[in-house]
C-alpha cells in the first residue's frame, strides 16, 4: 500500500519542511477555520447542554391539566360554570388512554395558585399547599437538600408529614436551624417536616415556597373529599403530547357536559411544546455553526490549494527532472495531493487543539450554567469525525487542482527553463 | 541499440511551421560513444528530446533495444525513460534540497527498489564517480564538476541501456570538462552506450563517432580516432 511507503512520507516532509514559514502561513487559514468551527459547534453544544440542564428533572414529554370555567352554555348548563375534577377521573383517564405513563392528581389549598398562611413558633409564611401523590416526583423532580420526598407509606397511612421548599424553610426557620422532625401548622393542623427541596436552576412549576403533604392526609385534614385540583401527566416516549391532550380533553368534556367547542373550560399546559421549541432552536444553532464552519474551512483549504499552485510553479524544474527520471503522472499527482492532505490534516488538528483549549477555559469560567444556559461546551466525537472527514475530503478535491497543474508540466519545457 | 528511420519533426510557431528534423536515418550499436554535433538550430536538441522520449516525432520509426517507441502515454513514456535511459543535462538538474546520495537514488526510487538496496546502489555509483565522501552534501555545496559527476552517477544508477548527455560540459570550464569527459569515456569503456550532444569540437573528438547535423539533416557521420581526455586532466 503506497500510503505506508516510507519514502513517500520522507519526500513529503522534506518538501514541506524545506520551507517552514510558508508551510506555516499556508496552514494558518485552516487552523483558524478549524478553531472557528469547533468553537461555534462547542458553544452551540454548550447552549444545548445548558437548556437540557434547565429541563433536567422535568419530564419533557408531559402536560398539566386543570379545570377552569366554561365559556359556552351546554346541555342546560349556563356558561361560567366552574369545572372541578374528581379523583376517579385519574383512574378513568389512565384506563382509557394507554399512552399515559404517569398520572399524578393534585389538590391544593385555597384557589388555584392560592397562598395559605403557614405557622411555626410565631413565624409565618404565605405558601402554596399541595396534596400530592409520590408519582409527581417522576414528572417534576424535586432536588432535596435534606430528608426525603413523600412516599407510598405516607399515602397509605395518611401520615401528617410534609416536604417544604427552601424559600418556605427560610421564612419559617432560623438560619442553620434543623427543620427535619419539626412541626409546622397549616389551618390548625400540625405536619412534621420530612424533607426540604431547593430550586435546581430548572423550570419550577410549583415554586420554591410550597408545602407538599400526602394526598390522603390532605383529604382528611382539610375535608376535600374526592376533589382534585389538577393533574400532572407524563406521556410515554414517542407519543406526541397533543395527541394525548386531545383524548384527555374529549373524555373530560363528555364526562362534565362541556360543549365540544369550549376551549376555555379545561386548562392545560403542554411541556413538550417549550421543550421542542428549544430543541429546534439549538438544532438550528448547531446546523448554522456547522454551515459557517464548513465554509470557513473550505476557504482555508482553498488557500492551501493556492499556495500549492504557487509551489508547483516554483518546482517546475524539479518536477520536470522527476518526470525525466521516471516519475509517472500518477506519482507526481499523488505527491501533491498527499501534501495537501497532510497540510490540511495537520493544520486541522492544531486548530482543533487550540479550540478545545479555548473551550476548556470557557467551560472552567462559565460552564456551570448558573448565570446563563451554557454547560460543558465541547464538540462530540461524531461531530469531530465528520468535520475531519469533510476537511480531508475537501483537501483531496482541492489538492487535485495543483496536482493536475503539476502533471501538465512537460519535462522538456521544465528542463528548458533555466 | 538505437535505430531511427526517416524521422520528421516540425514545430508550429503561430501560423508558420518550423520543420526542424527533415528525415533522419541513424543507427547506434551497443557500446558506442557518439557525439551529435551541430550549430544551434540544427535540430540536435530536438533529436535528443525525441531519443529521450521527452518529445515525440511527427513521423518515422524509432526502435530502442528492439522496442518500438511510438504513441506512448505519459505513464508509459515515464516508465520507458526510467528503464532504458539515463539523462545528463547541461545545467545538471539536481534536486537542490536532496543530498548527493538521494539525488543518485531517485531513479531507483521510481524503479521501486527497496530503500536499503537503493542506498547501497547509489553509494556504489557515487563511489564510481569519486564522490563517496560527498554523499551527504547538498548540490549547493558542490562545485560544477562535482554536480555533473553526481548527475552522471544518477544517470547510471538506474542501469539504463543508453546514456543521453545534452551538452554535459556546456556549463563547465575546460579542465573540469575534460574530467567529466574522462569519466564518460571510462563508463563507455565498461561497455555502456552513450550519446553526447555538443557543439565543442574537442569534446566531440573525445567520442568514437561524430554525427553532424545541419538544418535538420545528417550531413556527416564518421567514425574517428578517440582522443583520451585523461592526458589533459
Amino acid at each position: 500500500m503506497w500510503l505506508f511507503d516510507r519514502d513517500l512520507w520522507i519526500e513529503i516532509f522534506h518538501t514541506l519542511g524545506k520551507n517552514m514559514f510558508r508551510t506555516f502561513l499556508t496552514m494558518l487559514g485552516v487552523i483558524f477555520a478549524m478553531v472557528i468551527l469547533v468553537l461555534l459547534l462547542g458553544s452551540a453544544n454548550g447552549m444545548s447542554n445548558g437548556f437540557n440542564k434547565i429541563f433536567a428533572g422535568t419530564a419533557s414529554n408531559s402536560l398539566f391539566v386543570w379545570g377552569q370555567s366554561t365559556s359556552e352554555p351546554y346541555k342546560g348548563f349556563e356558561r361560567g360554570r366552574r369545572i372541578r375534577y374528581k379523583l376517579e377521573d385519574a383512574d378513568i383517564l389512565k384506563k382509557q388512554i394507554p399512552e399515559i405513563e404517569v398520572l399524578a392528581p393534585r389538590i391544593e389549598l385555597g384557589n388555584h395558585r392560592g397562598v395559605v398562611t403557614v405557622y411555626r413558633n410565631g413565624q409565618t409564611s404565605g405558601s402554596a399547599v399541595y396534596g400530592d401523590f409520590p408519582e409527581i416526583d417522576n414528572i417534576t423532580k424535586k432536588k432535596l437538600v435534606e430528608g426525603r420526598f413523600l412516599n407510598q407509606t405516607d399515602i397509605d397511612n395518611s401520615k401528617k408529614v410534609c416536604v417544604i421548599g427552601e424559600e418556605t424553610y427560610k421564612l419559617l426557620f432560623d438560619k442553620g436551624e434543623k427543620a427535619i422532625g419539626q412541626d409546622i401548622r397549616i389551618n390548625g393542623i400540625y405536619f412534621s417536616v420530612v424533607g426540604i427541596y431547593k430550586p435546581n436552576n430548572n423550570i419550577n412549576i410549583d415554586g420554591e415556597n410550597a408545602v407538599f403533604i400526602p394526598f390522603t392526609t390532605f383529604q382528611k385534614a382539610f375535608n376535600s373529599g374526592d376533589r382534585i385540583g389538577w393533574m400532572a401527566i407524563a406521556v410515554e416516549e414517542g407519543t406526541p403530547v397533543p395527541f394525548v391532550e386531545k383524548q384527555i380533553k374529549d373524555i373530560l368534556k363528555a364526562k362534565y357536559d362541556i360543549h365540544p367547542d369550549d376551549e376555555r373550560a379545561i386548562g392545560s399546559f403542554d411541556m413538550s411544546e417549550i421543550f421542542n421549541n428549544i430543541t429546534a432552536f439549538t438544532t438550528v444553532l448547531k446546523g448554522f455553526s456547522f454551515f459557517v464552519g464548513i465554509f470557513t474551512l473550505l476557504a482555508g483549504v482553498i488557500a492551501i490549494s493556492n499556495i500549492l499552485l504557487i509551489t508547483v510553479k516554483e518546482r517546475t524544474q524539479e518536477i520536470g527532472v522527476r518526470r525525466a527520471l521516471g516519475a509517472t503522472p500518477v506519482i507526481v499527482k499523488r505527491q501533491i495531493v498527499v501534501e495537501a492532505i497532510v497540510l490540511t490534516a495537520f493544520a486541522g488538528l492544531v486548530g482543533f487543539a487550540i479550540a478545545v483549549g479555548i473551550l476548556s477555559i470557557l467551560d472552567a469560567m462559565f460552564g456551570s450554567g448558573d448565570d446563563f444556559p451554557f454547560v460543558k461546551p465541547m464538540i462530540s466525537v461524531p461531530q469531530f469525525i465528520i468535520s475531519f472527514i469533510l476537511m480531508v475530503g475537501l483537501s483531496v478535491l482541492i489538492g487535485l487542482l495543483p496536482a493536475n497543474r503539476a502533471v501538465r508540466i512537460k519535462p522538456i519545457d521544465a528542463l528548458r527553463e533555466e | 541499440m538505437i535505430e531511427i528511420k526517416d524521422l520528421h519533426k516540425s514545430y508550429k510557431m503561430g501560423s508558420n511551421s518550423l520543420h526542424v528534423l527533415k528525415g533522419i536515418n541513424f543507427k547506434v550499436e551497443e557500446g558506442e560513444l557518439v557525439a551529435i554535433m551541430g550549430s544551434s538550430g540544427s535540430g540536435k536538441s530536438t533529436l535528443l528530446n525525441i531519443l529521450g522520449m521527452l518529445d515525440s516525432a511527427d513521423s518515422g520509426e524509432y526502435t530502442l533495444d528492439g522496442v518500438p517507441i511510438k504513441n506512448l502515454s505519459e505513464t508509459k513514456a515515464a516508465q520507458y525513460r526510467n528503464k532504458f535511459l539515463g539523462f545528463i543535462f547541461q545545467s545538471f538538474n539536481l534536486i537542490n534540497y536532496k543530498s548527493a546520495l538521494e539525488n543518485v537514488a531517485l531513479p531507483l526510487y521510481y524503479q521501486k527498489v527497496p530503500r536499503k538496496e537503493r542506498q547501497e546502489k547509489a553509494m556504489k555509483y557515487l563511489e564510481r564517480v569519486g564522490l563517496k565522501p560527498w554523499a551527504d552534501h547538498l548540490p549547493s555545496e558542490l562545485s560544477g564538476g562535482q554536480k555533473q559527476r553526481v548527475a552522471i552517477a544518477r544517470a547510471m544508477a538506474g542501469e539504463p541501456k543508453v546514456l543521453l548527455a545534452d551538452e554535459p560540459t556546456g556549463a563547465l570550464d575546460s579542465k573540469t570538462s575534460y574530467e567529466v569527459m574522462d569519466l564518460i569515456q571510462k563508463i563507455n569503456d565498461d561497455g555502456n552506450t552513450i550519446l553526447v550532444v555538443t557543439h565543442e569540437e574537442d569534446i566531440a573528438h573525445m567520442c568514437k563517432r561524430i554525427v553532424h547535423l545541419k538544418d535538420g539533416v545528417i550531413v556527416e557521420d564518421k567514425k574517428i580516432e578517440q582522443v583520451r581526455a585523461e592526458q589533459y586532466v
